[in-house]
């Protein structure tokens, strides 16, 4: 706890199961998250609310529209045409951001990453895999998609047009599978039952035959004996420098509140 | 809104700067071509945004490149594309 008197303990971490900070960002972040809260921009009760949300969300609720769109032509039509409309429709909500949704079809498949940094509809889909958000699938699914696919388990013919999705900066995307044969008496739920997380960012391409990848060996095997090594190494860095960038973005709205608060006080 | 100043399946040039605040075009599509693949809404700049100098509302474009024009040794078929968004501001018409 710290010094200051509140009656709420907000010193060092921002939940009870929270681990305490390891590295110098994660102090930094948890530093300005203390700034904030005692220049009085949100207290730490809002804060909760907002990570009751995110966790409140699931994979499920893509399940749910997948289903939706799969057993109704015209919800489909009306899911790929805007997203974020179509959902409002099933009661789900991702302002401010535009959902798009990417078909798979037998000639192309779909998959999502934010090189930037983890972009990610998290409010609808709750939070990233740790694999979305590390340098390697990040830095190779641009560069390299078969081959990082391939380490998911979906190896696709090179009469299957792969189309990467990089999440830049308004919309965020969700895949929508394809449905499995002999699923046609299925009702909605048990459809629903059928979609995996993998299967809505595009790293799992058939349905119903297990759960996906459980551990990708994207993570388990840094690269580095590839002939694009050095190519590579130039993007990733890149990527970094843009990160650092991204990092400030998220915090500089209230940042820049309590900065001016400061200078007018 | 003001009018889009490219249409669907237009081809677009994304620009290649580098200016040193907070941007959202990754280096790897800088200077790329490619073709305008939907034309999104309009939202804040960025930019002009991390500078505090307000948020001024930019249109998104989706831009569709090939990945054998992103990466001359692509393993992979030539029909694959990566697909990003960039703000307007960011493309210029292409030949």
């Amino acid at each position: 706890m710290s010094d200051h008197d509140h009656e709420h303990d907000h010193s060092r971490t921002f939940q009870p199961d929270h681990p305490e900070p390891t590295t110098d960002a994660a102090r930094v972040g948890l530093a300005l998250r203390e700034l904030l809260i005692e220049a009085g921009h949100y207290t730490p009760d809002e804060e909760q609310v907002v990570i009751a949300a995110m966790q409140g969300a699931s994979p499920e609720n893509g399940a749910k529209i997948v289903a939706r769109a799969w057993v109704d032509p015209d919800y489909k039509g009306r899911l790929l045409e805007n997203g974020a409309t179509a959902i409002r429709e099933l009661g789900f909500e991702l302002e401010p951001y535009e959902f798009t949704v990417m078909e798979n079809t037998d000639d192309v498949h779909n998959v999502i990453v934010c090189t930037l940094c983890s972009c990610y509809p998290r409010a609808l889909l709750g939070m990233s895999p740790a694999w979305y958000k590390s340098k390697n699938y990040r830095a190779r699914i641009v560069r390299e998609p078969r081959s990082v696919l391939g380490e998911f388990g979906v190896d696709l013919p090179d009469d299957v047009e792969v189309r990467v999705h990089d999440s830049t900066a308004e919309l965020r995307y969700m895949v929508l599978p394809q449905r499995p044969a002999g699923t046609d008496d299925w009702t909605e739920e048990q459809l629903a039952a059928l979609v995996t997380r993998d299967s809505l960012v595009g790293t799992q391409r058939q349905l119903g035959s297990g759960s996906g990848s459980e551990l990708p060996r994207a993570l388990r095997q840094p690269r580095g004996d590839h002939a694009h090594a050095v190519a590579d190494r130039r993007h990733a860095t890149a990527l970094d420098q843009q990160v650092v960038y991204t990092c400030l973005w998220s915090y500089f709205p209230s940042l820049t509140r309590y900065c001016k608060k400061l200078y007018q006080s | 809104m003001s009018d889009a100043l490219f249409r669907v399946g237009q081809r677009v040039r994304i620009a290649d700067r580098t200016p040193p605040v907070h941007h959202r075009v990754p280096s790897y599509v800088k200077g790329r071509r490619g073709i305008v693949e939907r034309i999104c809404g309009m939202h804040g700049e960025p930019e002009k945004f991390i500078r505090g100098d307000g948020e001024p509302k930019q249109r998104i474009y989706r831009v569709r490149i090939p990945q054998t024009d992103l990466w001359c040794d692509y393993a992979g078929s030539e029909a694959d594309k990566l697909e990003i968004e960039i703000f307007e501001h960011w493309l210029e018409a292409a030949e």
